[in-house]
């Protein structure tokens, strides 16, 4: 099995797995990094969102080969002790249901809020559209990605 | 409620003990079983009984209470929990909440059928009174003063008069020596005293589901534990002749590779392809390259095409009667007549977190990691599939990504077991692909035909109903499968006078099971919907219309033999109004857009729903805002209630419009999200969730929502468009409009 360097979370990471293992796999029985979700393996769900140099990938259409020398972010490391606005958010809305597409969702959500600090609903909307919610929380998901934003902006948070 | 029932008379069914080291450790010693035989049992539990972790309270004052019941998503590790802080009066954002395994002695742990709530609230409240009757009784002898004089709050003991109190980890260890008050000298609270209860309550895994802590099914990791991937026959049934295994054994990280022969049980433990492997991919890749040869005999005849086909001849045949009331033919003669065909596919639970399970075999027996949200069942199918004694098999319950019914099947925990006996004592789990998952729903929710004809009189009132049913049985033609049933009793059963029900079972190779709703989730659509078309043939408004149709406030009892709940006509019409309130009912909207409205009964919950849609001339659909209304009596959580009603809302809208799954030669042809979809953001409509909470027993929320969303929606794209939607998915219509 070929040799990788991963740089996951802000550290080095060595693996040696299959070239074509998607990063997915690697996150969650290499490294054991399983908030990142399997959900369809094509593509269409978003439960397996991660930051590859901050934008979001789907990370079971990502093989291992192709994220060397990148920095990789997972719901893991998006803050040090779930303080990240959009993980407060979340809880202060009581967003999930069963949960298990929540990961892949604040991964999206914290993407576009770089990018986009004041994203009105439907770019919200738009911007999520990638992550499928089985339990229908996107009403939740759009009013917590809101008060992420203000709280943003008013905390200066980046 | 007035005062709470009291048909929950188990003798003494709590035990309190003390904890190891100090504290107070009360007990349950509730049976499994059914409540038939719990009074029975109760006596030998009595002699075995070894405590069991229901509510703890250690010296150092932390409180931890028992989740019994698994989570699916529907709230119960939060809401029953809150249930009993509530009459223990402890600080709920204090409270560890520790999630049972499956144990002998808190009584049925399942998830499914709405039931957590009504099964358990009585039984919770009474635990936790009894607690802080006895914490009670502690401070009062501590400070030599009458129970009576103290009060509690927050975990804590006050004594007004003196301005003293004590914390509840400080009364622990000298309540756990103080016998058990009678029953009836431990009151509970009156809905007034409620501090917890019907609150907004965030749940209790929140801020481990947002940080991406290990939770669910598939994060569950073991020392030394290997992967495992499980290829079944594509046809229902089907069996495995051969497989290349010599070759499948020497792909990478490939530890082993063989044939379950398996049984015929279509939820239980199919025949398929086992590999075992270092990693999850290196399985998931195996098995990509496995050349199988099946014996696909026994379900290939099956398509969806072939269904439709008999169900019009069976339209045209004639079924066999199952309820006749009054006389049809002279209802018919005297009104104006409308015919429709009625159908819905069968669907997929798709759930996100597909199936699958972890099991270590080891001891003589098996320890599980799993999802199921009938555990108890899962123990038995694994004992007698693979003959292993039941106290053999331990089950620890694990968080599952959504159930929706699916995990009430417990075939990826007997596949488990299966692949568990064959790993040399490696722990493994089992994780199936997005594809298997699809594939092999051994639950589907069936599909369904009704051929409708009605008929309006004079007066503007239901003068005759006729529906000819045709079903699905699985390998036979007299008995409908699972959640394939029509009750004879079903409204407008015994609400219109001339009603004729027939009925036609076709033999299905398609397993079939409850998925939310059971049943409710196609009928609902059928019958809200004709009821509409009745009420635009009668020139009336769809409200108005409705509640005429329910009549007076009264219950209406199950008919001789049937065995519904009995059907509160007040507490319906009390959410068609409230429904129809809250959406503006009654305004005048352009050509394009409209509202319907539609009603049902399920799972003890009274639901009525109004859906706004505006139709674009090129049939373009916006879904404007869905207004519920709401009785399952009082409000658990808030919160959680919301959310299962604005969840069934993109449920039910994405089943109406979407999802379809159809077979092909006894083969599923749906494999994942881009054929068999579910709703997306970009498509959520405006929702506003009322309740009524009116005094009556609470009942669960977890179904009763979602039957109502179709035809609330297709009534509203009528009004818009002139167009009736008589077949799901409604993305088979053409919507434009002139």
């Amino acid at each position: 099995m070929p040799a990788y360097t991963l740089k996951v979370n802000g550290q080095s990471r060595p693996v040696n797995v299959a070239a074509d293992t998607p990063l997915l796999w690697v996150l969650r029985d290499h490294l054991n990094l399983v908030g990142t979700k399997y959900g369809c393996g094509i593509g269409q769900c978003g439960s397996c969102t991660v930051h590859v140099n901050g934008v979001p990938v789907r990370s079971c259409q990502t093989p291992v080969s192709t994220v060397g020398g990148t920095e990789i972010t997972t719901i893991e490391g998006l803050s040090p002790d779930g303080s990240h606005p959009l993980q407060q958010a979340w809880c202060d809305h009581d967003v999930p249901q069963c949960g298990y597409c929540q990961a892949g969702q604040i991964m999206t959500a914290a993407a576009l809020l770089k990018n986009n600090p004041t994203p009105t609903d439907d770019e919200i909307d738009g911007a999520l559209a990638g992550n499928l919610c089985r339990c229908g929380t996107y009403l939740r998901i759009r009013h917590a990605v809101k008060d992420a934003a203000t709280a943003m902006q008013k905390g200066g948070h980046k | 409620m007035s005062a709470p029932d009291s048909t929950l008379t188990r003798r003494d069914f709590i035990r309190v003990t003390s904890l190891t080291g100090g504290g107070f450790l009360l007990s349950l010693a509730l049976p499994t079983e059914g409540s038939a035989q719990a009074a029975a049992a109760l006596d030998d539990t009595a002699k075995t009984f070894t405590p069991g972790p229901f509510i703890k309270i250690t010296p150092q004052n932390i409180i931890t209470i028992l989740a019994k019941n698994p989570e699916t998503g529907q709230g119960v590790r939060t809401s029953l929990p809150m249930i009993v802080a509530e009459e223990l009066d402890a600080d709920f954002s204090k409270v560890v909440v520790e999630q049972a395994a499956l144990r002998n002695d808190v009584g049925a742990q399942f998830a499914g059928g709405s039931r957590s709530t009504p099964d358990n609230y009585l039984l919770l409240r009474r635990a936790g009174a009894t607690a802080r009757a006895m914490l009670i009784e502690a401070a009062a002898q501590t400070w030599n003063v009458r129970a009576a004089e103290l009060t509690t709050d927050k975990g804590r003991v006050f004594h007004a008069a003196t301005g003293r109190s004590l914390t509840y980890g400080e009364l622990a260890t000298k309540a756990a020596t103080l016998p058990i008050p009678d029953e009836k000298n431990v009151r509970l609270k009156s809905e007034d005293e409620f501090r917890i209860l019907g609150g907004r309550v965030g749940g209790v895994d929140n801020h481990a589901i947002v940080t991406g802590r290990p939770l669910f099914g598939i994060d569950q990791r073991l020392p030394g534990m290997v992967y495992a991937a499980y290829e079944k026959c594509p046809v229902y049934g089907g069996r495995v002749v051969s497989a290349n295994l010599d070759r499948i054994k020497a792909l990478p990280g490939v530890r082993d590779a063989f044939i379950i022969e398996g049984t015929d049980n279509l939820s239980g433990l199919l025949p398929g392809v086992a590999i075992v492997a270092d990693s999850t991919w290196a399985a998931f890749s195996a098995k990509r390259q496995l050349k199988i040869a099946w014996d696909e005999s026994v379900g290939a005849g099956h398509s969806s095409s072939d269904y439709a086909a008999q169900a019009a001849a069976a339209a045209q045949a004639g079924g066999k009667t199952v309820r006749q009331d009054g006389d049809v033919a002279t209802g018919m003669a005297a009104g104006k007549v409308v015919e429709a065909a009625y159908s819905y596919p069968f669907l997929n639970h798709a759930t996100l977190e597909p199936q699958g399970c972890t099991a270590w075999a080891k001891d003589g027996g098996i320890e599980f990691w799993t999802t199921s949200q009938t555990p108890g069942s899962g123990q038995e199918l694994v004992a007698t599939t693979l003959n292993i004694p039941k106290d053999k098999l331990k089950l620890n319950l694990v968080r599952a990504g959504g159930g929706f019914g699916r995990r009430l099947a417990n075939d990826y925990m007997v596949e488990a077991a299966a692949i568990a006996l064959r790993t040399n004592g490696a722990p493994v789990k089992l994780t199936w692909t997005r594809e298997d998952d699809m594939r092999h729903d051994c639950y589907h929710r069936p599909g369904g035909f009704h051929y409708l004809k009605g008929a309006v009189d004079a007066t503007g009132k239901i003068s005759a109903w006729h529906n000819h049913f045709v079903t699905f049985g699985l390998k036979n033609t007299e008995r409908p499968s699972s959640g394939a049933t029509l009750s004879p009793d079903e409204l407008p059963a015994r609400f219109i006078p001339n009603f004729r029900l027939d009925q036609t079972i076709l033999a299905t190779m398609v397993p079939t099971g409850p998925l939310r709703a059971p049943g409710s989730n196609g009928l609902a659509f059928v019958m809200q919907s004709f009821i509409d078309e009745l009420a635009h043939a009668a020139g009336r408004d769809p409200v108005e219309f409705r509640l005429d149709l329910l009549g007076p406030d009264r219950v209406v009892p199950p008919s001789t033999g049937q065995r519904g709940a009995p059907y509160d006509t007040s507490r319906m019409k009390g959410v068609v109004r409230l429904a129809a309130e809250k959406s503006g009912w009654g305004g005048r909207l352009p050509k394009g857009e409209g509202r319907g409205i539609a009603f049902h009964f399920s799972h003890s919950g009274y639901v009525a729903m109004v859906a706004e849609v505006a139709v674009a001339r090129d049939g373009t659909l916006k879904v404007r805002r869905v207004t519920a209304a709401v009785d399952v009596g009082p409000i658990i959580n808030l919160s959680g209630a919301e959310n299962q009603i604005q969840g069934s809302i993109i449920d039910g809208l994405g089943m109406a419009w979407l999802q379809e799954m159809t077979f092909d030669r006894g083969r599923a042809v749906q494999s994942n999200f881009h054929d068999y979809p579910l709703l997306r953001s970009t498509e959520t409509p405006a929702m506003s969730v009322n309740f009524i909470q009116s005094r009556n027993p609470p009942t669960g929320l977890g179904e009763p929502g979602y039957p109502v969303v179709p035809p609330a929606i297709c009534n509203a794209i009528f009004t818009a468009t002139g167009k009736r939607i008589r077949q799901l998915p409604f993305n088979k219509t053409d919507l434009s409009w002139s």
